[in-house]
C-alpha cells in the first residue's frame, strides 16, 4: 500500500521543460531513502499549466510543485516526504497578489477552471486503462450498449452539444444524419487534424486522456450503427500516436474493442490514420480525402460526409474534444451536462491560452465565462505590467477582441456576432507591443500558404491580400488600400467553397474593425505605433546616456555603429537594416539604444519614364 | 534502394488508399523521396507516377530533396510569432546560412518553418529532431544550436 501518490506532469511542455530528468532523479532519490514501496509516481497527461512546468504534485496533500528540476528532487524528498517541512522555494507564487499557494485547487489558475472533457488530464496515467476504468471510465459506453441508436441519439441531442471543431454544428443532430441514412457499412471518424496555429487542446486531450476518445467513438459508433473508426492524427503529434495505439491495445485485450464488445453484440475497431502535413486537412471532406489516399483537397457538400463519406459510405467525422465529452454525457445524463453553459452554448469549452499572459497553459471553461476573467484570473494578467490589447481567438479564421469587449461571454453565437469565432479554441494574448496590421499580415501567410488552390478566390485572394499587408507593414502603403482590402475580402469569403477560405479574411476584417487607426498610421503616416514593423522603425543612440561599452557595436550585424570604448557610440541612418540586435544588446539600465516609429520622409512619386511604367528607380 | 524499397513494401497490400502511409514510410527508410523511389511506389500501389507526385508535393511533410542529418522545425505558430519567433529566425538563418527548407553545406542541418507544434505554452519553441527547446532568445539559440552541433559531434546522439 502506497502512502504518497507523486504526479509529474509528461505532457508536451514539461517533458521538454525537463520532465523526464525529474523522474529519473526521484527514482533515484527514492531508492536513497527507502521509500520507493511507499510513493508511488504517476506519469500523468498534460495538467494544462505548461507555464510552470515541470510540475510536480503530492497527493493525498495536494502539494502543488512547479518549476521543479532534476536537481530539486533529492530537496523535496528529504525535506519533505521524509521530514515534513515545505520547500518554498518551489511553490507557486501568484503573479498578482504575490502570495504563495500550497495546494494546487488553490491557484486561481484552476479554481476558476471547470474540467469535463480534461477531466482526467494529469489526474491518470493515460498509459494504463484501470485508471481510466476507476474514474468512471467506460461506464457511458456500458450504458450506450443497453440503449437503442435512437436513444442514444437523444441523449447526445438533450445535452446541447456542439461541435468543438470550429463551427459548432450540434453533434446530436449530425448522429442523426448518420443514423437515418441508409447503409450496411458506415464510418466514424475522429478528427485530430489539429493545425491551427496557438491550438494544442486535442494532442493534451489525445496524450493525457486517449481512452475518453477511444470511449466517445465507441459511443458514437454504436449510434449511427458503424462498426469501424479512423482517428486522422498530426504527425506532429509523435506522443499522441504513442498514447493512442497503447490505448487501442489495452482496450482490445479488455474486450473494449473488437468483436461483441461488453457481451452486447456490437463490433467496433479503430485505425489510426497519420497526417502528412497539411492544415486544408482539418476541413472533413478534405481530411477523408487525405485518409483515402488523395490528396486533401476539400469537396462541394452537399452530399454531407454522413450520407456520403469515406469510400462512399455514410461517415460521421466528430472533433477530439467533442468525442472526449461523450462519455460524460452517457455517464451522467444529458441533464448533467446541460446545466453547465449558456442558453445556446452547453458545457466547457477547452481553451490553449497563450501569447502575453503570466499564465500560459490549456484551460477549461464553462460556457459564457468572460474574456476578462479568462485572461486576468486564470491567465493572471499580461506579463511584465504591460498593458492589455487584444485576445485573438480561434486561430486563423477567428478573429480579435479588443478591450472594450473583454466582459463578452465566451460562447458560440456572442463571439461570431463581433466578428471573432470560437474555432478550434486557440486563445492568444496580445499586449501594446503587438502590432495588429502585422498580426493580420502573419496570419494570411499562414493561410495563403496552407489554402489548397482549388478556388480561385482563395488561392488569389489570400495571396493578393497578403501582399497589400506586406506593403502596408514595409510602408509602401497606399490610399485606398484598405478598401481594396475589405473588397478582397468580401469577394473571399463568399466565392471560397470551403471552411478556410470562408473564413480565412477574419482576422483582416476584425482588425480592420477593431484597430483601424493602426492601419490609418501604417499607410498614411508610415508609423508602427506598437514599434514592430521593421521597415518603420528608427533607432538612435542617446550620447547621453550611452556609456560606450561598445555592446551594440559588436551585436551590429552590419557594422552601422562606430565609437571608442568610454566615448558614446553613433549609429549610421544609411547603413542601419532595423534588426534590433543594437537594442537587445544595450543593458537594460542604460538603455542609450532607442526605437522610434515616427514616420518615413515623403517619396516623391517617380516620375513616367521612357517605358511609360512607374518604376521607382 | 530496391531492397529497402521492397521492406517497405512487404507490410503492405499494393492498395490505392495506402500511398500515404507507404510513402511515409518510404522517407522514413531513405531520409526523403527520390523520383525513382516515387516511381517504384506508383508501380507498386498501382497508380499513375502524376498521382503519386501530386500527392507528394501536396504535403509538406513529403520531402522530395536530401535532407540534413538534423532537422531544425521553428515554429511560427501565433503565440510564438508574438512572443518574437522571427527574430528566432533571423538568428538561425544567419548563423546556419540557410534559407527556409535548406540544408547547410556540411548536411548537418536542415532548417524548416512549421506553422505550430503545440507547445505554445513554452513560445517560443524549436525541436531539433524529436528534441523540444522552449523559451528561446535569439542568444539562447545559438548556445542550443552550437550545444547540440559539439554533443552530436562526440557522442553521434545527442
Amino acid at each position: 500500500m502506497y502512502e504518497r501518490h507523486i504526479l509529474i506532469c509528461a505532457g508536451t511542455g514539461c517533458i521538454s521543460s525537463g520532465a523526464d530528468k525529474v523522474e529519473e532523479a526521484l527514482i533515484e532519490s527514492l531508492k536513497e531513502h527507502n521509500l520507493e514501496d511507499k510513493v508511488r509516481i504517476i506519469m500523468s497527461g498534460c495538467h494544462g499549466f505548461c507555464e510552470k512546468g515541470p510540475l510536480f504534485i503530492v497527493f493525498p496533500e495536494d502539494i502543488f510543485y512547479c518549476g521543479v528540476q532534476a536537481e530539486d528532487v533529492p530537496e523535496i524528498v528529504e525535506e519533505y516526504l521524509v521530514k515534513g517541512n515545505l520547500v518554498e522555494r518551489l511553490l507557486y507564487k501568484d503573479p498578482v497578489t504575490g502570495e504563495q499557494v500550497i495546494n494546487h485547487d488553490k491557484i486561481m489558475f484552476y479554481s476558476k477552471q471547470k474540467r469535463l472533457a480534461l477531466r482526467n488530464c494529469g489526474v491518470i496515467d493515460p498509459e494504463n486503462i484501470d485508471e481510466y476504468i476507476i474514474r468512471g471510465g467506460y461506464r457511458g459506453l456500458k450504458k450506450a450498449l443497453q440503449m437503442s441508436p435512437e436513444e442514444v441519439v437523444n441523449e447526445v441531442k438533450a445535452s446541447g452539444l456542439r461541435g468543438r471543431g470550429g463551427a459548432g454544428f450540434p453533434a446530436g443532430a449530425k448522429w442523426q444524419f448518420g443514423l437515418s441514412s441508409p447503409g450496411d457499412q458506415k464510418y466514424i471518424v475522429c478528427n485530430a487534424d489539429e493545425g491551427d496555429p496557438g491550438a494544442f487542446m486535442d494532442r493534451s486531450t489525445l496524450e493525457g486522456d486517449p481512452h475518453a476518445v477511444l470511449e466517445g467513438m465507441l459511443i458514437a459508433g454504436k449510434a449511427i450503427g458503424a462498426d469501424e473508426g479512423y482517428i486522422y492524427v498530426r504527425s506532429e503529434y509523435p506522443l499522441a500516436i504513442k498514447r493512442l495505439c497503447t490505448a487501442i491495445r489495452q482496450a482490445e485485450e479488455y474486450g473494449m474493442l473488437g468483436n461483441n464488445i461488453l457481451d452486447s453484440g456490437f463490433n467496433f475497431k479503430v485505425k489510426i490514420k497519420e497526417g502528412a502535413g497539411a492544415f486544408v486537412c482539418g476541413e472533413e471532406t478534405a481530411l477523408l480525402a487525405s485518409i483515402e489516399g488523395k490528396r486533401g483537397v476539400p469537396r462541394h457538400r452537399p452530399p454531407f460526409p454522413a450520407v456520403n463519406g469515406l469510400w462512399e459510405k455514410p461517415t460521421i467525422i466528430n472533433n477530439v474534444e467533442t468525442l472526449a465529452n461523450v462519455p460524460l454525457i452517457l455517464r451522467r445524463g444529458a441533464e448533467d451536462f446541460a446545466s453547465v453553459g449558456t442558453e445556446g452554448s452547453k458545457g466547457t469549452k477547452v481553451f490553449a491560452l497563450t501569447g502575453k499572459v503570466n499564465n500560459t497553459g490549456l484551460v477549461e471553461v464553462p460556457m459564457g465565462i468572460s474574456i476578462r476573467e479568462v485572461v486576468f484570473d486564470i491567465g493572471g494578467g499580461i506579463r511584465f505590467g504591460k498593458k492589455f490589447k487584444a485576445a485573438q481567438i480561434g486561430g486563423p479564421s477567428g478573429g480579435c477582441i479588443p478591450e472594450e469587449h473583454l466582459d463578452l461571454p465566451i460562447d458560440f453565437d456572442s463571439l461570431t456576432a463581433a466578428g471573432a469565432m470560437m474555432g478550434s479554441g486557440g486563445l492568444v494574448v496580445v499586449d501594446e507591443d503587438t502590432c495588429m496590421v502585422d498580426m493580420a499580415r502573419y496570419f494570411l501567410s499562414f493561410t495563403k500558404k496552407e489554402s489548397c488552390g482549388q478556388c480561385i478566390p482563395c488561392r488569389l485572394g489570400t495571396d493578393q491580400m497578403y501582399d497589400i499587408l506586406e506593403a502596408i507593414t514595409e510602408g509602401k502603403g497606399k490610399p485606398g488600400d484598405v478598401a481594396l482590402l475589405e473588397e478582397l475580402a468580401s469577394a473571399v469569403k463568399q466565392g471560397s467553397m470551403c471552411g478556410l477560405g470562408q473564413t480565412a479574411p477574419n482576422p483582416v476584417l476584425t482588425t480592420l474593425r477593431y484597430f483601424r487607426d493602426e492601419y490609418e498610421a501604417h499607410v498614411k503616416e508610415k508609423r508602427c505605433p506598437a514599434l514592430v514593423c521593421k521597415a518603420l522603425l528608427q533607432y538612435s543612440i542617446d550620447e547621453e546616456k550611452c556609456i560606450g561599452c561598445q555592446r551594440c557595436i559588436k551585436a551590429c550585424p552590419v557594422d552601422a555603429i562606430t565609437g571608442e570604448k568610454k566615448q558614446p557610440h553613433e549609429l549610421d541612418q544609411e547603413l542601419c537594416t532595423q534588426c534590433g540586435a543594437c537594442f537587445d544588446a544595450c543593458p537594460k539600465k542604460v538603455g542609450a539604444v532607442q526605437v522610434l516609429s515616427e514616420g518615413l520622409p515623403e517619396v516623391e512619386e517617380a516620375e513616367e519614364c521612357e517605358e511609360g511604367c512607374k518604376c521607382h528607380n | 534502394m530496391q531492397e529497402q524499397l521492397n521492406s517497405v513494401f512487404a507490410s503492405y497490400q499494393g492498395e490505392k488508399n495506402e500511398l500515404i502511409p507507404v510513402l511515409q514510410d518510404v522517407q522514413e527508410e531513405l531520409g526523403y523521396l527520390p523520383e525513382e523511389a516515387m516511381c517504384e511506389v506508383a508501380r507498386f500501389v498501382r497508380l499513375p507516377e502524376a498521382k503519386v507526385f501530386g500527392v507528394a508535393t501536396f504535403y509538406a511533410r513529403f520531402h522530395l530533396e536530401p535532407r540534413g542529418e538534423h532537422i531544425i522545425r521553428l515554429c511560427c505558430g501565433t503565440a510564438c510569432h508574438v512572443r518574437g519567433a522571427t527574430k528566432i529566425a533571423d538568428k538561425l538563418k544567419t548563423m546556419l546560412d540557410v534559407d527556409v527548407g535548406e540544408t547547410t553545406e556540411n548536411m548537418k542541418f536542415t532548417y524548416e518553418e512549421v506553422a505550430c507544434i503545440g507547445a505554445c505554452g513554452l513560445a517560443p519553441v524549436m525541436t531539433i529532431d524529436d528534441k523540444t527547446f522552449g523559451k528561446l532568445d535569439p542568444d539562447k539559440t545559438e548556445k542550443t544550436i552550437k550545444k547540440f552541433d559539439e554533443d552530436s559531434a562526440e557522442g553521434g546522439e545527442a
